[in-house]
């Protein structure tokens, strides 16, 4: 559930050792295919080395007529050197999931292996990865909006410098790269300080305009870090919006492999 | 419940040094360092009607119920001992028999750093990947009287231990105690023709209740697959009905619970849309040895009609190597079934199924409906019917209950 990517494909550890300094000029003959890519590297690297989190999730969706309802989550993350990162999903609210448990080993380019916990028949179901591009909970975040954002999950043009809400950003356009997704592309306004975005425009299979999800209340954990606490999805089809308010961040909690393991599913609480 | 409550002083004083394990040194990893305790659960009420008229006096049309679950569950000592207590409860207006009370979970559990974790109490437990038949699922008994899907349970006294390795994850599991299958009284349907005597079960084992049994699992997940290898010997859950004369010359039912040893095997295998599903066993019961499979596939189609919803298609096939003598009425069948999920906010579902015998084409058609109404509430909508059963079914004293169950239930 990270924007930030951060897995290195193999072929491009070499480049990486050569990477200039952040945002200097570089030699010319850089093809804006290749500075979207190395931004999006350069961000990546920076927020390596985070090693886990847990967080508390408020989503609030609101429909047309202004009517809201409330989903309360619990999520545990952990990197996974050299691939995706696995993350566990624990909802609170609304009681009649409370208790169910999503666990997500992510990948770069080979679909994600998914797993979900049923308590009332203590069931644990793995699931197809196919539904990518549906609803999360009846949301607006689809769930691959809410997927680890690895590097190779995408390609990349940087399309020009922009100032949004004062912040100074690269506007790099995002296509996917991986099967089944609801969006043609995406354009990703990244933070030249933070290395986060600060907001991403998500065009349907179409290419029409379909949502803006704009970041806000960002802070900076372990003096490196940059986590934002709310994100705001508006959906211009629908007329729909969701907010996601991220509380309680903490990293480093030494979690072990095996909490993010299909057979502890039935423990998590 | 004096026997477990007396062995868990012992068992929260185990250290990681008493077992063997796999010591790979990192802190306490059970997350919360704060104790953290919790009550949820949900009240239903129900009414289940009968449309077809009933198959013999004591039946009736319609069957009003309220059922109520809780569950109480903390967490202390860094994360390492869970304790979770799940009463139950279920009266019915009509049948006397399905009201009942039972404790779905009161058990206490100790996880280890060590990648080893034990647990002492009463707990239900869920194996298996196949939806139309659950051949491997086979620790906890069936409780019958809350529906004939097989999909609710009574809570299984046990001692278990699980080992996490990289080569898979293997768990034991003791059970020092019996618990027969709650059934259907003479007022309940779908019942019997026959008074069932269920306080008169006979059993196998001159230990009766008190056989006991042992299981062992063995799962791992390699990429696209998960798959687990399980061996269970005890006693079986599922009670044979057998016929007896009483001293008024009338002829009633008694469950008679025999011995079985089973090996089963489950597979999955998932990709993008599609998810394929085996389950097999391979048993020794009173009928001798004998193999019975099931498996078939799961098939998803994602925003469909330009919506948010999904359709998912399911087929699977059940075969009983015994055919006809099976203790089971699935031993020549196909399920085809449909799932749509609306993804909408209220987690709107359906679910429609068939089974039809490709020998004596009976047919079981079912739907399950569900909503969530505002933040707490549920309403479910679920129906079954039994069609075209020939006298020699093991299904045949169903052939007029057909069923229409609405729920209404409050979360909390």
């Amino acid at each position: 559930m990270r924007k930030t990517p951060r897995l290195f494909p193999r072929l491009l550890l070499g480049t990486l050792l050569l990477l200039p300094a952040l945002g200097s000029p570089q030699a010319q003959a850089e093809t804006s295919q290749e500075k979207g890519l190395r931004l999006v590297q350069e961000a990546d690297k920076q927020d390596f080395g985070y090693v886990d989190l847990t967080a508390q999730l408020e989503m609030v969706l609101t429909n047309r007529q202004g009517d809201s309802s409330s989903r309360k989550i619990r999520i545990k993350m952990k990197e996974v050197a050299d691939d995706g990162d696995m993350s566990l999903s624990v909802f609170d609210t609304p009681a009649d999931v409370k208790g169910t448990v999503m666990l997500t080993h992510s990948h770069a380019v080979k679909p994600d292996d998914q797993w979900m916990f049923l308590p009332a028949v203590k069931r644990v179901k793995r699931i197809a990865s196919r539904n990518k591009s549906g609803p999360f909970m009846g949301s607006e975040f689809a769930f691959e909006d809410l997927a680890s954002q690895e590097v190779a999950k995408y390609t990349y043009n940087y399309l020009r410098d922009e100032v949004i809400d004062g912040r100074d950003s690269w506007v790099i356009e995002r296509r996917p790269a991986y099967a089944y997704s609801g969006y043609t592309r995406q354009e990703v306004w990244l933070d030249k300080v933070r290395l986060q975005p600060n907001q991403v425009i998500y065009y349907d299979r179409k290419n029409d305009l379909l949502k803006t999800q704009t970041f806000s209340g960002y802070q900076q954990y372990l003096g490196r870090y940059w986590r934002p606490s709310l994100m705001l999805m508006v959906n211009h089809q629908t007329h729909k919006q969701t907010t996601l308010s991220w509380l309680d961040y903490r990293f480093k909690n030494g979690f072990s492999d095996r909490e993010f393991h299909k057979d502890g599913m039935q423990r998590t609480r | 419940m004096k026997l477990f409550s007396s062995m868990i002083p012992q068992l929260t004083g185990m250290t990681a040094a008493t077992v063997l394990g796999w010591v790979i040194g990192s802190p306490p990893a059970w997350a919360d360092d704060a104790p953290r305790s919790e009550w949820s659960g949900y009240m239903a009420g129900e009414l289940r009607l009968f449309p077809e008229a009933p198959l013999r006096g004591g039946q009736v049309v319609l069957y009003p119920a309220l059922s109520a679950q809780g569950e109480y569950f903390r967490a202390w000592d860094q994360g390492h001992k869970q304790l979770r207590f799940t009463p139950f409860v279920r009266l019915d207006a009509q049948d006397h028999a399905r009201s009942h009370v039972d404790l779905r979970e009161l058990a206490v559990t100790h996880l280890d750093d060590a990648n080893w974790e034990v647990s002492v109490g009463l707990r239900k437990l869920y194996w298996g990947v196949t939806e139309s038949r659950h051949l491997v699922d086979i620790l906890n008994q069936t409780d019958a009287v809350e529906g004939i899907d097989g999909e609710d349970k009574l809570g299984q006294p046990m001692l278990s231990a699980g080992f996490f390795q990289d080569w898979g994850t293997l768990n034991l599991y003791w059970m020092p105690y019996f618990r027969e299958r709650t059934l259907p009284g003479w007022q309940g349907r779908p019942g019997y023709f026959y008074r069932v005597r269920q306080n008169e079960a006979s059993y196998e084992s001159p230990a009766q209740a008190w056989h006991q049994d042992f299981a062992v699992r063995y799962s791992h997940t390699v990429d696209m697959w998960d798959f687990s290898l399980s061996h269970f010997s005890g006693t079986a859950r599922e009670p044979q009905l057998r016929s007896k004369t009483e001293a008024s010359g009338a002829l009633v039912l008694y469950p008679y619970y025999y011995q079985l040893e089973q090996t089963g095997l489950t597979v999955q295998a998932t990709t993008d849309a599609w998810l394929w599903k085996f389950e097999g066993v391979t048993r020794h019961d009173l009928q001798g040895r004998s193999l019975a499979a099931v498996g078939g596939f799961e098939y998803t189609f994602v925003g469909i009609l330009e919506s948010d919803a999904d359709l998912g298609l399911i087929s699977e096939y059940m075969w009983e190597e015994q055919g006809n003598n099976s203790l089971s009425p699935f031993q020549n069948d196909l399920m085809v079934g449909g799932r749509v999920t609306l993804n909408d906010t209220q987690s709107t579902e359906f679910l429609a199924g068939a089974i039809a015998d490709l020998e004596s084409h009976a047919l079981y058609l079912s739907v399950e409906a569900s909503r969530r109404l505002g933040e707490q509430w549920k309403l479910s909508l679920d129906g079954w019917s039994n069609l075209n059963l020939k006298s020699s079914d093991p299904l045949y004293s169903r052939r007029r209950d057909s069923m229409l169950q609405l729920e209404l239930a409050r979360y909390f």
